[in-house]
C-alpha cells in the first residue's frame, strides 16, 4: 500500500514538471570513443552545460574556419590551427592579423575531451575549452577583434542567426554560445589512428628498430619519457601535467609560475602529446626546435639546469640521458609511429 | 501555484514515508583518513613543495611530487575471525588533498572488534598491466618491460639541496630479477596493525604515513649511491619493499 502511495506520488511530480515546451530540439551529437580510448583510459570530460549537438559542431566548425571573428576579415582561428598540420601552424611562434608575432608556438588540437584536468594553453591559463576560445577573439596578436564588433557581424549575418537557433534553440548570438558550438567543434577532434594505436589494436607490427625505439622510451637508464608523456596504456601520449623539462637556465616566459603567482611553478608548462609530431613542428612552447632530430639531441646533451627543473630529468650536470646514435635514431622512429595520417585527412575536419 | 503547493506536500510526504525506521545500529561505515608526516612535521599540498628535511643518512632534501597506491583494505574481526574486504584501492597524490581519504563503495560493515591489514601496492592477483582506466589515465603504469602492472610508490625530488643538489626517483614497484632471460618478481607488502579498532557506529580510522621510514628501516638508505634511476635496480627494490614495513601507523580512530 505504501508503495502505491509513493508510485502515485512520483506519477504526479513528474506530471507538474514536464508542463512545459513541446516542439525543436537539436540531435544529439554521438561522440565516438575510438576503442583504443575506451579500453584504457577514463571517458572525456564534456560539461552537462553545453553537450555536444550536431547543429552545434556544425556551427562550431563554420566559426573555427571563418575569418569573420577577425577584426579585418583576414584570419580565422583555423588560420594557426590547419588541419593539415594536425591543427597548429608551422611557425616558431604564430603571426595574429596585424603581422606581428604571439610570444609561443601555436599548439596542435585534438583529444582535447581528454585533458581531465581542462587546464588549456601552454601555461594552463585558460580553465575550460570556452573560456579559451574568447581570447584569441580579442587579442591583439591573434585576431584583434572586439567581441560586441563580432557579435554584430554575427547577428547580421544572413545565415547564422539561424544555425545559432537550431543549435541552441534561440537566434539570438553572444559570446557565451559562439564560444559553446566553438568548444563543441573542438572536442569532435579525435586523433586515434596511429600506426601504433594499431600495433596495440594487434592490426599490425612494429620493425624492430621502432619496437627498440620503445624500449628506450619506457626505461628509466635509458629515455626515460614515460613518466610524462603517457605510455601504451595511456595513448594520449602525454600527463597534461606541467613541468619544467630543463630547456632554459633563466626563463623569458614564466608559463605555469605567472598563472599562479608561484616561484615554484616558473619555467612550467603544459607536457604536449607526442601524437602527430610528423605534422607539427617546430616543437617546444616557443617553437625553438625544428626536427625531432633536435628534441632528442637536447634531451640526450642539451638540459640546462635551473631551480625549477623536474628531478625526472636524468644527468642534468652532463646535459640529459646520453643516448648513442643508434638509440637516438630507434627513439625517433618509435615517436613517429604515434602520428595518424588519417587525422589530417578526415573530411568531417576540412573546411 | 495550487498545483505546485500539493506537489511540495506529497514530496515531503514520500521523504518522510518512504524512510527507513531508525534503530540501533547494528552495522556502521567505515572510512579512512591519510595524514602523511616526516617524523612530528605534517606533510600536505601546502608545503609538499617547499618543506626541507634531512633523512637518517644526512642529506637535506625535497619533494616534487609524492604518489602512492595502496589496496585491499580488510578488517578482520578478532573475536570469531571473519573478515570483510573494502572492494577498490586508493590512489593518493600528495598535492591533491581530496585524495588522501578512502571510503569504499562496500564499506558497511557489522558493528564489532576489528584489526586493519592492507596492501601496499597490488598483490600479484591486482596487479594487471593496464588494468585499471582511472590509474592509467593518471599516468601512473610501471613499463612492461620491468614487469608491467603500476608503480607503488613516485617520490621525486632532490637532495643534498644544500650542497650541490641532485635529483632523486624514489619509485616502486615489480622488481626485476634478471632482464635476459626476464625474471620479475612481485614487491607488495601487506601491512597488518596490531591496535584493536572498536567499530560501535560510523568510524573514521586516521592512518599515518611517515615518511622519512622509507630512508631509515631497516635499510638506511644513502641517496648518493641510490638516487636514479632505481626501477630497473633489483636490490634498490627489495629495499624499499623492507623499509615501508614501518612506513604507516594507525592515529585517531573516531566514532559519530
Ligand atoms: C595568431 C594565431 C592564433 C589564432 C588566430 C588562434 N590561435 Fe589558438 N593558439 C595559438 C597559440 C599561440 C596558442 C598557445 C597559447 C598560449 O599558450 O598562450 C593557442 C592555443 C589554443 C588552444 C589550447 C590548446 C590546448 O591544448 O591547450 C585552443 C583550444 C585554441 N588555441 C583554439 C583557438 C580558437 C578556437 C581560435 C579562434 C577563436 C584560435 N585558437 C585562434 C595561436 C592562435
Ligand atoms: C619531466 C617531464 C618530461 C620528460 C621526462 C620528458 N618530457 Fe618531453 N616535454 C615535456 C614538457 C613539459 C614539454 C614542453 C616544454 C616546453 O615547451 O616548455 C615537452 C616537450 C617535448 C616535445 C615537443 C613536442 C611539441 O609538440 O612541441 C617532444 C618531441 C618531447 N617532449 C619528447 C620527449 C622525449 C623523447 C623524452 C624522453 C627522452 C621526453 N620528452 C621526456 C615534459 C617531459
Amino acid at each position: 500500500m505504501k508503495r502505491a502511495f509513493c508510485l502515485f506520488a512520483f506519477t504526479l511530480v513528474l506530471w507538474n514538471c514536464s508542463e512545459d515546451e513541446v516542439g525543436y530540439e537539436p540531435t544529439p551529437y554521438q561522440l565516438e570513443i575510438p576503442e583504443i580510448f575506451a579500453d584504457n583510459i577514463i571517458a572525456p570530460i564534456i560539461p552537462t552545460t553545453n553537450p555536444l549537438t550536431e547543429e552545434g559542431v556544425a556551427l562550431g566548425k563554420r566559426l573555427f574556419f571563418d575569418p569573420i571573428l577577425s577584426d579585418d576579415g583576414s584570419m580565422a582561428c583555423a588560420s594557426c590551427h590547419m588541419p593539415q598540420s594536425t591543427f597548429t601552424d608551422n611557425l616558431e611562434r604564430s603571426i595574429g592579423i596585424d603581422g606581428l608575432s604571439g610570444p609561443r608556438n601555436s599548439m596542435p588540437l585534438f583529444n582535447l575531451a581528454w585533458n581531465y584536468n581542462e587546464r588549456f594553453n601552454w601555461d594552463g591559463k585558460a580553465l575550460s575549452l570556452e573560456t579559451q576560445a574568447i581570447e584569441p577573439v580579442e587579442n591583439p596578436l591573434e585576431l584583434h577583434s572586439d567581441w560586441t564588433e563580432v557579435i554584430e557581424r554575427l547577428q547580421n549575418h544572413p545565415e547564422y542567426p539561424e544555425l545559432f537557433r537550431l543549435a541552441f534553440k534561440t537566434s539570438t548570438i553572444s559570446i557565451e554560445l559562439t564560444t559553446k558550438s566553438i568548444a563543441q567543434f573542438e572536442r569532435t577532434l579525435i586523433s586515434a589512428n596511429s600506426k601504433f594505436d594499431r600495433y596495440s589494436l594487434g592490426l599490425t607490427s612494429l620493425t624492430p628498430q621502432e619496437l627498440n625505439g620503445l624500449d628506450i622510451f619506457l626505461r628509466e637508464d635509458k629515455g626515460d619519457c614515460f613518466h610524462c608523456h603517457g605510455n601504451p596504456n595511456n595513448p594520449l601520449w602525454t600527463d597534461n601535467d606541467f613541468h619544467n623539462n630543463g630547456l632554459d637556465e633563466t626563463f623569458s616566459d614564466l608559463g605555469l609560475g605567472a598563472v599562479t603567482g608561484d616561484p615554484n611553478d616558473n619555467g612550467k608548462f603544459r607536457t604536449p602529446s607526442l601524437r602527430n609530431l610528423q605534422f607539427s613542428p617546430p616543437y617546444m612552447h616557443d617553437g625553438r626546435f625544428e626536427t625531432l632530430d633536435e628534441v632528442i639531441d637536447f634531451y640526450s646533451e642539451g638540459l640546462q639546469n635551473s631551480s625549477t627543473i623536474d628531478p625526472l630529468m636524468k644527468n642534468v650536470s652532463q646535459g640529459g640521458v646520453q643516448l648513442s646514435d643508434s638509440d637516438k635514431a630507434d627513439l625517433r622512429a618509435f615517436l613517429l609511429t604515434l602520428s595518424d595520417p588519417s587525422f589530417i585527412s578526415n573530411p568531417d575536419f576540412q573546411n | 501555484m495550487k498545483r505546485l503547493l500539493i506537489t511540495l506536500m506529497i514530496i515531503a510526504s514520500i521523504s518522510y514515508s518512504c524512510s527507513d525506521d531508525d534503530s540501533r545500529p547494528s552495522s556502521a561505515n567505515v572510512n579512512f583518513v591519510f595524514s602523511h608526516t616526516w617524523d612530528d612535521v605534517s606533510i600536505d599540498n601546502d608545503n609538499l613543495n617547499t618543506i626541507n628535511v634531512t633523512n637518517e643518512n644526512g642529506e637535506l632534501l625535497d619533494f616534487t611530487r609524492i604518489r602512492y597506491l595502496i589496496s585491499r583494505f580488510e578488517f578482520t574481526n578478532i573475536e570469531d575471525g571473519t573478515s570483510f574486504l573494502f572492494n577498490g584501492y586508493k590512489f593518493t597524490d600528495l598535492s591533491q588533498t581530496s585524495t588522501y581519504n578512502f571510503s569504499a563503495d562496500n564499506n558497511t560493515i557489522p558493528t564489532g572488534r576489528y584489526r586493519l591489514r592492507f596492501v601496499w601496492g597490488f598483490n600479484e592477483a591486482d596487479n594487471i598491466d593496464g588494468a585499471y582506466l582511472d590509474l592509467n589515465s593518471a599516468s601512473w603504469n610501471w613499463p612492461a618491460p620491468l614487469g608491467g602492472g603500476y608503480h607503488f610508490l613516485q617520490m621525486d625530488g632532490q637532495y643534498n639541496i644544500d650542497s650541490t643538489p641532485s635529483n632523486y626517483n624514489f619509485h616502486n614497484g615489480t622488481a626485476r630479477f634478471s632482464e635476459n632471460p626476464p625474471v620479475y618478481e612481485q614487491n607488495f607488502k601487506v601491512i597488518d596493525f596490531y591496535e584493536i579498532i572498536e567499530v560501535n557506529d560510523n568510524t573514521s580510522v586516521e592512518v599515518i604515513m611517515n615518511i622519512s621510514e622509507f630512508f631509515k628501516n631497516p635499510h638506511r638508505w644513502d641517496l648518493n649511491i641510490l638516487d636514479t634511476p632505481l626501477m630497473p635496480n633489483y636490490e634498490a627494490q627489495k629495499m624499499m619493499q623492507d623499509n615501508v614495513e614501518t612506513v604507516f601507523s594507525l592515529g585517531e580512530i573516531t566514532q559519530n
